[in-house]
């Protein structure tokens, strides 16, 4: 009789071996955007115009004069960031309530795919909304004295309905995952679905919802396009979210996008900028993932 | 009789509760005004961009087409005979040459000539534009504008066109057309889909079938949820320094062809795609892990049980079994890509090029691109083609999307049956 317990081969071999080398290139472009981010950075810290301190700390961002004080652009970054927040947390999660707690399946038919098609819209689009609707809309109401053609109010707000499906999206999950029993625990106590909803699903939900607005202010941080058209070209240190403003992200696009030649300060700028801005979303990321792995041991 | 309970009389108690509903109702209405908002703030960005596709624009002409064919305002109304007549006499007779040496007149087509006649003698200039709100309530004042400018006449003019898909880029928007930049799109796309297609399926492929729950493979995924939010405009400095910079050589073409398009500099087609592949690789990994994980453990055990190997499995079994969710989650990556501007704009595509993209090492722009370009500028009428563009590329993405979408369908559908 032949032996039909044939041992593994070689060859047997060659299919997994060849499938974990494909999943290890994520690791590769991982490490590929910190060696290259850092290493640029490098070259733009060794510059003798540069230095470590004056780059965080500094209030002015003018190549032109060696200044580089990253401030300016992080402010405005925070200012698009925290109004896009301000926009998406409530919108998006009064959205994610009334998807999971009020509409009826019919409803939620609908309003899912509006949503998809709302987060399936290139951010370029958002950015010609923002200046061809939103800014004049800003400027109807405030008038035109107050508010500049380009602000960072206008490329903030549209940044939050861009935020706004992915919050409510996820929201929605984390609201879902929050168990049955304890929904129908509080209807038995007599609770209203209002007083079910605020006291009992969204603390339950509460590491879920976190994870949720990390992951979108992430988002918000990265967004390029919305402030590249909309929330001006020029750094400037400013609280008033009516005046231009640059970004580091709509920094690295206005530079990237002209003629700059390798090896150069602006060219090592947008590396370090862009190591900043690693640095920031990725740690926003990491943080988001855990808690929310955390939340899934919570429930499973 | 009153009855004084632990929460108070009967009264008391039936005002809370009162309240509370009260309380409740307020709350569903501020959720379903929410709701409401978010569908209202889709139909503005489409309204907002079909507005500026349509409408009145007013023009003036540097000389007017009657005084050639009399009883015309425009070119369009001329018969063949008068646009030969109109461009053999009219045209300058350096530019006359020019166009002959490229095709004899008479063998153009009547599109042709009339856009050469209206580039070279009639030369129309948009003086304003108006959206299709404003053409619509507005008429009095659009009219006592072109009282103000002697000579202009208004047009209603639809800025989406076969024209307009159809023709290169130009600097005058009444001829400008997105021909070039859909052509890089779609190139781009191909390569993207090319390279992310198969390392992402092959990569999920070994994290849901091989991988075993150790530390490597728990960082490999942790790793590729990061990667999935990592900001794109990243991919664009990465696709910069390795793409454009470091492996010039191969992507402009040089080391494989010995020559190159040298002012390209390896701001090629092959680099953008490969920029895209692997802003999008990760979607495509995390698409196909739900794909996989979809195909119930039956099926992988009863292929073991006639004694299949595992690649037998997978390749025969597993892989036909999925392959309609996994093709469905990379048409959505892909049409993610189709959007990307960012990392494009920082590898530094084409601002303005009419040349078609031939091969791999062209020089390209995209639709995004394109659209940025054109919002970017202050003056009307570029808004207005940038809106156009915007259709275009919004109907790319729909056709992307709604054959996704079937594809969907036909799962569902396969799936009853079984």
């Amino acid at each position: 009789m032949a032996n039909i317990r044939r041992k593994p081969t070689i060859t047997s071999y060659v299919p997994g071996t060849i499938l974990f080398l494909f999943a290890l290139i994520s690791i590769i472009i991982t490490i590929g955007i910190a060696v290259i981010l850092i290493r640029e950075s490098y070259l733009f810290f060794n510059d003798p115009e540069v230095d470590l301190w004056g780059f965080l700390t500094g209030k002015q961002w003018q190549p032109m004069i060696n200044k580089f004080g990253i401030l300016p652009l992080l402010n405005a970054t925070f200012t698009t960031s925290i109004i896009a927040m301000m926009l998406g947390i409530p919108v998006g999660l009064c959205v994610a309530v009334y998807l999971s707690e009020y509409a009826s399946d019919k409803t939620r038919a609908i309003l899912k795919p509006v949503l998809e098609v709302l987060a399936g819209i290139p951010t370029i689009v958002y950015g010609y909304f923002a200046l061809t609707f939103m800014t004049p809309m800003l400027r109807g109401i405030f008038g035109e004295g107050v508010v500049e053609i380009y602000n960072t109010a206008s490329a903030g707000l549209v940044i939050g309905i861009l935020v706004l499906p992915m919050i409510a999206t996820m929201a929605e999950d984390a609201i879902g995952s929050v168990p049955k029993e304890l929904r129908l625990a509080a209807y038995a106590l007599g609770g209203t679905k209002l007083e079910t909803t605020f006291k009992v699903i969204i603390p339950a939900a509460l590491s879920g919802l976190s994870a949720t607005f990390l992951l979108s202010l992430s988002r918000a941080i990265g967004e390029t396009m919305i402030v590249a058209l909309a929330a001006g070209a020029g750094p400037k240190l400013t609280a008033n979210p009516f005046e231009a403003a640059e970004t580091i992200t709509g920094y690295i696009v206005r530079i990237s996008g002209g003629d700059v030649s390798y090896n150069s300060v602006d060219y090592n700028s947008i590396f370090a900028l862009g190591l900043v801005l690693f640095v920031i979303t990725f740690t926003l990321n990491l943080v988001s993932r855990k808690i929310s792995q955390k939340f899934h041991q919570e429930y499973d | 009789m009153r009855k004084t309970t632990l929460f108070g009389s009967q009264t008391e108690i039936e005002l809370a509760i009162k309240q509370r509903k009260q309380k409740g109702f307020v709350g569903q209405v501020i959720f379903i005004a929410a709701t409401i908002l978010a569908v209202l703030f889709l139909m503005l960005l489409l309204l907002s961009v079909l507005d500026s596709v349509f409408g009145y624009m007013v023009v003036r002409n540097e000389i007017e087409p009657s005084k050639f064919v009399p009883g015309t305002n425009f070119t369009q109304e001329f018969s063949r005979e008068d646009l030969e007549r109109v461009a053999e006499e009219h045209l300058s007779s350096g530019i006359l040459r020019r166009v002959i040496h490229e095709k004899p007149i008479s063998d153009r087509s009547d599109k042709d000539l009339i856009h050469i006649i209206d580039q070279y003698i009639i030369k129309p200039k948009v003086l304003r534009t108006w959206g299709l709100w404003d053409s619509v309530t507005k008429q009095e004042a659009i009219e006592a504008f072109v009282q103000e400018n002697e000579g202009a006449q208004m047009v209603f003019r639809s800025w989406i066109s076969p024209s307009f898909i159809t023709s290169d880029q130009s600097a005058d928007p009444l001829q400008a057309g997105i021909r070039t930049a859909l052509l890089g799109s779609l190139w781009i796309i191909l390569i993207t889909f090319l390279v992310a297609f198969p390392i992402g399926v092959g990569a999920a492929i070994y994290l849901e079938e091989y991988a075993q729950d150790n530390r490597l493979n728990r960082i490999l995924q942790l790793n590729i949820f990061n990667l999935s939010a990592v900001p794109s405009i990243i991919y664009g400095l990465l696709g910069l320094a390795v793409f454009v910079r470091a492996m010039e050589p191969i992507t402009s073409g040089s080391m494989l062809l010995g020559f190159s398009d040298n002012t390209a500099n390896g701001r090629t087609i092959l680099s953008g795609g490969l920029t895209l592949a692997l802003l999008v690789l990760p979607i495509i990994i995390i698409n196909t892990q739900e794909a996989l994980k979809a195909i119930p453990d039956s099926l992988r055990m009863s292929a073991f049980g006639v004694g299949a190997t595992k690649w037998q499995t997978i390749w025969y079994h597993v892989l036909p079994a999925s392959i309609d969710r996994i093709l469905t989650g990379t048409i959505l990556a892909l049409s993610r890509a189709l959007g990307e501007t960012a990392p494009l704009v920082v590898i530094g595509a084409s601002t303005f090029i009419s040349v078609d993209p031939t091969g791999i090492f062209s020089k390209f722009t995209t639709l995004p691109i394109q659209i940025y370009q054109w919002s970017a500028r202050p003056q009307g009428a570029y808004r207005n083609i940038a809106a156009a563009a915007i259709v275009s590329l919004l109907i790319l993405l729909l056709v992307m999307n709604s054959a996704a979408i079937h594809m969907r369908n036909k799962i569902t559908k396969k799936k009853r049956l079984l």
